[in-house]
Parts: C-alpha cells; sequence; structure tokens
C-alpha cells in the first residue's frame, strides 16, 4: 500500500482548523472548506486507482472492522452459541442467534481477535475441525428453527496442524460445503476480508455471495502462488493481480453477487458506516431470498453451484 | 516416474517435465534400477523394496477395470483458462505440455467400465497432469461422470490422484469444490453407492470436497492424504510431524478411511464392495 501519510498530515491540519473554528479564535470558514475540498479530492485521487495488491493490503488492515467487533455493529443483539459437541470449541470460528435488521438469524463468523494475546488463541482466524463442526452444528440449527443463515467470512485459511489433520479437516471442510448446498433456507456469505480458500469456502456456499468492496477471496495466497508458481516472493503483487482474487474481479466472473462500496480508503475508516452498509444489503438479500419458495431456492442453488465458474461451449461436442 | 520422497522419507512434490523414455528407471526407495518393462509387470512397484510407484490414469483403468470393459465418456470438455492466467508463463502452455505429456485432455478421465463384473462409472485422477489438481475441466468431467452414474444407476467410483485446486484458475478453481459437491447429492437422492479410492496423492481442495463425501472410502497403500500439506504444517506451526503422517495407515488410524488395500488387490476389494452394495449380483 503507498503511502497515506500526505492524507493524515492534511486531516490532523483540518482538524486543527476546525477546532479554531469551533472555538472561535478566528473565522476561518473560507479556508477550512478550501481545505477540506483538498482533503477529499486526495483521498479520491489516492483510493480510485487500487491495484489488487492495494486491496489486498486493505483486506488484511489491522484495523479493519472485522469478527465479533463486526458482528457487534452489524446486529442489534447476538447471543453466542459455543463447541462442536464433541471434541471442544473453536475461537476461530465463532457463531450464533442474532437479531439483524429486524431478522432473526443464524451467524457464523471467523474471528481473528482483537490483542495480539487473543490473535494467539484464535490463530488470527485460521479454524480448526471443531470449529468447522461447530458451523454444522448451528446450520443445523437454522435449518431446525427454520433462521436464515449469514456467514460472515474472514480467514487466512483453515488451520494447517498435526492435530487439525488427526481430526480430519478436509472432511470438516466438505461436510460444511455439503450441508451449506442442503440448507432449506435462506443463506447469504459475506466475504468481508480476507476469504482464504478452503477455510473461507466452507462457509461461502451460500444463496447469495456479498464481498466488501477490499474484500479478497483466493484458492490460495498471492505469496503462496508467487513462491510456488513465480518462484518469487517478490512476485506476490503481480500474483494477486493475476488470480483476480479482488471484490471487483470476482464480481466479473460472477462468483460475487454484489460488492458493497468501503468509505474512501477503506473500511477502517468508517466501520460504523461500513457495518451501516452491509447490514442494509443483508437485509435485502434476506428480504429477496424470503419470497421465493423453497423449491425455487433449492434449485437455484443447485444450478448455481453445478455451473460454478461459467459453462463453457464445447468444441467437441458437435 | 516414480514418487520422490526428500531424506527424511517424506513425499516431496513431483515437478511436472517429460517423462524420459530410459530403459531403466531408479526407485527412489531403495536405489535399484527397475528396468521399465519389469514395472508393468509389478504393477508399478519395485521389486525390490515394494515401494509404490504412482499409476497414470490409463495404467489404473487397466489394473482396476476387467479387460476391455472402459468405455470413455463421449462429451469431453477442452481445457479451459477461465482468467488468462500468466505466472512465468502462460497456463495455456503448461496445458499444451501436460496433454502432450499424458495424452489427456486433463487431469481426470471418465467412463463406464466393469470391475468384477459390476458396471460402474468411473472418474480416474492423473496426477502426471499439473498434479492431478482440479480446475474447471476437472470439476465438469467429475460432475458429469456422477450425473451419469446417478442416470444410469451405476455406482460411481472416484479414484484420487490430486495435488488440490488448480493455483492457475484462481477461486475459479475454489468454486469447483462446490461444484463437484452438489452434483454428489445426486447420488444421494437416487440412492446410488459413490466409492472413493484415495491413492498418491489425495490432499489439499480434492480431499476437502467431493473426495470426502464417498459413502465407502477405500486407501491405497502408499497413499498420501491429508488437507495441508507437510511443508505447510511445518512453517505455519512449527510443529514437528510424527512419523508415518499422512500415509494410508495414518488415515485408517485416525478413523478417516475404511480400508487400506494393496494394490494388487484392489480390484478385487471393489468387487467385494459392490458385490455386498449391488443388488442380485452380476456373475464375473
Amino acid at each position: 500500500m503507498p503511502s497515506e501519510e500526505p492524507i493524515r498530515v492534511l486531516e490532523a491540519k483540518v482538524a486543527e482548523l476546525r477546532q479554531m473554528v469551533v472555538d472561535g479564535e478566528l473565522d476561518l470558514k473560507e479556508e477550512l472548506e478550501l481545505l477540506e475540498r483538498k482533503l477529499h479530492g486526495l483521498k479520491e485521487k489516492r483510493y480510485a486507482s487500487l491495484s489488487d495488491w492495494d486491496r489486498v493490503a486493505l483486506a488484511r488492515h489491522t484495523d479493519r472492522p472485522r469478527g465479533l467487533r463486526l458482528v457487534e455493529a452489524v446486529t442489534e443483539s447476538f447471543y453466542e452459541l459455543r463447541g462442536d459437541r464433541a471434541i471442544g470449541d473453536d475461537p476461530a470460528l465463532r457463531g450464533g442467534l442474532a437479531r439483524l435488521g429486524g431478522h432473526r438469524a443464524v451467524l457464523l463468523f471467523h474471528h481473528r481477535g482483537a490483542t495480539a494475546e487473543e490473535q494467539r488463541t484464535c490463530r488470527s482466524g485460521m479454524a480448526k475441525p471443531q470449529g468447522y463442526r461447530k458451523a454444522l452444528r448451528l446450520m443445523d440449527i437454522a435449518d431446525r428453527l427454520r433462521l436464515p443463515l449469514v456467514t460472515l467470512v474472514d480467514t487466512p485459511g483453515a488451520y494447517p496442524g498435526v492435530e487439525a489433520e488427526e481430526q480430519n479437516i478436509a472432511g470438516a471442510i466438505a461436510a460444511c460445503i455439503a450441508r451449506m448446498l442442503s440448507m432449506r433456507v435462506p443463506t447469504i456469505s459475506v466475504i468481508h476480508g480476507e476469504g482464504g480458500s478452503g477455510g473461507a469456502i466452507a462457509l461461502a456456499v451460500a444463496d447469495r455471495v456479498i464481498m466488501l468492496e477490499n474484500a479478497t477471496y483466493s484458492v490460495i495466497s498471492p505469496e503462496g502462488a508467487a513462491a510456488i508458481l513465480w518462484k518469487d516472493a517478490g512476485a506476490a503483487p503481480e500474483a494477486a493481480g493475476a488470480l483476480r482474487i479482488t471484490a471487483p474481479r470476482l464480481l466479473e466472473l460472477a462468483i460475487a453477487d454484489e460488492v458493497v462500496p468501503e468509505p474512501l480508503g477503506g473500511a477502517h475508516n468508517d466501520p460504523a458506516a461500513t457495518a451501516d452498509a452491509l447490514q442494509a444489503v443483508i437485509v435485502r438479500h434476506l428480504g429477496e431470498l424470503h419470497v421465493r419458495s423453497l423449491d425455487e431456492r433449492m434449485a437455484m442453488r443447485y444450478k448455481r453451484y453445478r455451473h460454478a465458474g461459467g459453462s463453457r461451449s464445447n468444441p467437441d461436442q458437435g | 516416474m516414480p514418487i520422490r520422497r526428500d531424506d527424511r522419507g517424506r513425499y516431496v512434490e513431483v515437478e511436472l517435465g517429460r517423462v524420459e523414455e530410459s530403459l531403466w528407471l531408479r526407485c527412489t526407495e531403495c536405489g535399484e534400477l527397475v528396468f521399465r518393462r519389469k514395472l508393468r509387470e509389478t504393477n508399478h512397484i519395485c521389486p525390490r523394496c515394494g515401494a509404490y510407484f504412482f499409476l497414470t490414469a490409463q495404467e489404473r483403468i487397466a489394473s482396476l477395470c476387467d479387460e476391455g470393459s472402459f468405455q470413455p465418456l463421449t462429451v469431453g470438455h477442452s481445457s479451459s483458462d477461465p482468467l488468462g492466467f500468466v505466472d512465468r508463463r502462460p497456463y495455456e502452455e503448461r496445458l499444451a505440455e501436460a496433454q502432450s505429456l499424458t495424452g489427456l485432455r486433463d487431469a481426470v478421465m471418465v467412463g463406464r467400465a466393469r470391475v468384477s463384473g459390476h458396471p460402474v462409472m468411473l472418474a480416474v485422477m492423473d496426477f502426471r497432469f499439473i498434479g492431478g489438481s482440479m480446475g474447471w475441466v476437472v470439476g465438469e468431467e467429475i460432475a458429469t461422470a456422477i450425473e451419469g452414474a446417478a442416470e444410469g444407476k451405476n455406482p460411481f467410483v472416484l479414484v484420487v490422484a490430486s495435488g488440490g485446486a488448480r493455483v492457475q484458475e484462481g477461486t475459479v478453481s475454489l468454486m469447483q469444490m462446490a461444484k463437484t459437491v452438489a452434483a454428489r447429492s445426486l447420488l444421494a437422492e437416487a440412492g446410488i453407492p459413490f466409492i472413493a479410492v484415495l491413492t498418491y496423492p489425495s490432499t489439499g481442495g480434492m480431499l476437502a470436497s467431493v473426495a470426502s463425501l464417498a459413502d465407502v472410502t477405500v486407501a491405497e497403500q502408499g497413499a498420501m492424504i491429508g488437507f495441508a500439506g507437510p511443508r505447510v504444517i511445518e512453517q505455519t506451526t512449527g510443529e514437528r510431524l510424527p512419523a508415518g503422517f499422512q500415509t494410508a495407515k495414518f488415515a485408517l488410524e485416525h478413523g478417516i478411511v475404511d480400508q487400506v488395500v494393496t494394490r494388487e488387490a484392489l480390484h478385487d476389494e471393489l468387487g467385494r464392495v459392490l458385490g455386498v452394495l449391488t443388488e442380485g449380483g452380476h456373475a464375473e
């Protein structure tokens, strides 16, 4: 991400001037307006031409609203449910019952942790098998209670560890994909940070896939692709472009259904506005899905994923 | 092409390249020089130490199906490059190279066949084709085969030899996990059995999707079965990997597969499973 320094400096100066106006020290109204216009122009210029790699940086930005903080901002109330009823609870993949724009829903979300210590226990949002099995449990609850399922996806990927392998993490992810496809209630996935590979798709096979403007969704991290295909760690920015992992690109590929614009400079510049915009979009899609019959929704979902990645004409087919 | 392993006996990725048509192959396990034609007789198992060399899709079909019974599905999908992907080389070039190396259109062969007299729909993956990775074509072929199995009421047999999703197809390859799992639901609706045979390797996005959702899962001895690669695990967690990690035996001990079978026994094993599952039965 290129420097945001000039913007930060100007922002501080504008704030200073505004305070002087409030304090009635000087009549600076005209100067203030001029500066604010200049600041806005600077921001637009800076953020209008974000590269794919810039967006990767924004998706990973430490101040980006995510996890429990985002859930609290998007919902009116949230009651957390814990544990997979077999092995344990996973703080990296959380969920519960929520009220969201007046709708009741079951919510699932990755949680990376807000503090350094929490990030350690949450493994920065890399979920273990018990996380995905808890997700299965909550998906069952959603279907039983006829509550729509909303997932908020933000993970570097599923946790790669010895114990996770022993507990069949691949099988747990596969089961989540299958369960999401068989859900009888409306399902909405919001990819709002990093959508990292299998760990992300386990929660993202929904009726509607919404992405925040600066979120990514990819089969491999740009760094991973750079190492494997370019044999050069420095090629990550190039890989980010070639892999087409950003929200606008995935909208073009029809993998995302809608891209929710973020405040200038990214969600972290105005978390409240981001959450409001996101809630409005989720509520709109829930409304659209609610009026469709069960059969219609199931057929649409099947068709969508059966033909995922588009259908191609087959020259050999004649 | 032998399976390569590092000095601690773990599997390492085999780099794709034209197989040298030499008369002998060196076993990477015991160093023995094995006469190439002899390997065909031994089902590509080292005659000295018993190490498994992976099979091509064509070799697998020959070893698994009743002789001459394999009928490829007539609708084949040509290779696709959904992103117009270029890294150090264009993906299209890699595809063309893999096609000329394998004689396949992509990393899977699908068709109807008989195993111990039982008619099945078969999908066999080929590790030589960009690591057996699943992109749009592989996902589409597997889904088409599953549809054929459900329609024709034949059990579906998937022989996995795949490193995972195809990176060069980006998120489109990730979508193939959902596609194959979606198709899999047709088998359940039609009450048609699904048998997965996990071989070297069954990893990544392939294992985290359709390959993990069979009714009966058999691992071939010599298989590698796991989600994350050993290097990724070590680099991310710093954990030391236990001996025998992600082997067929490991998968059996951890409840991930139903049975571990030698390559010689696989044909008969499938016959037994199909015999139990199929009403009336078909005489051999």
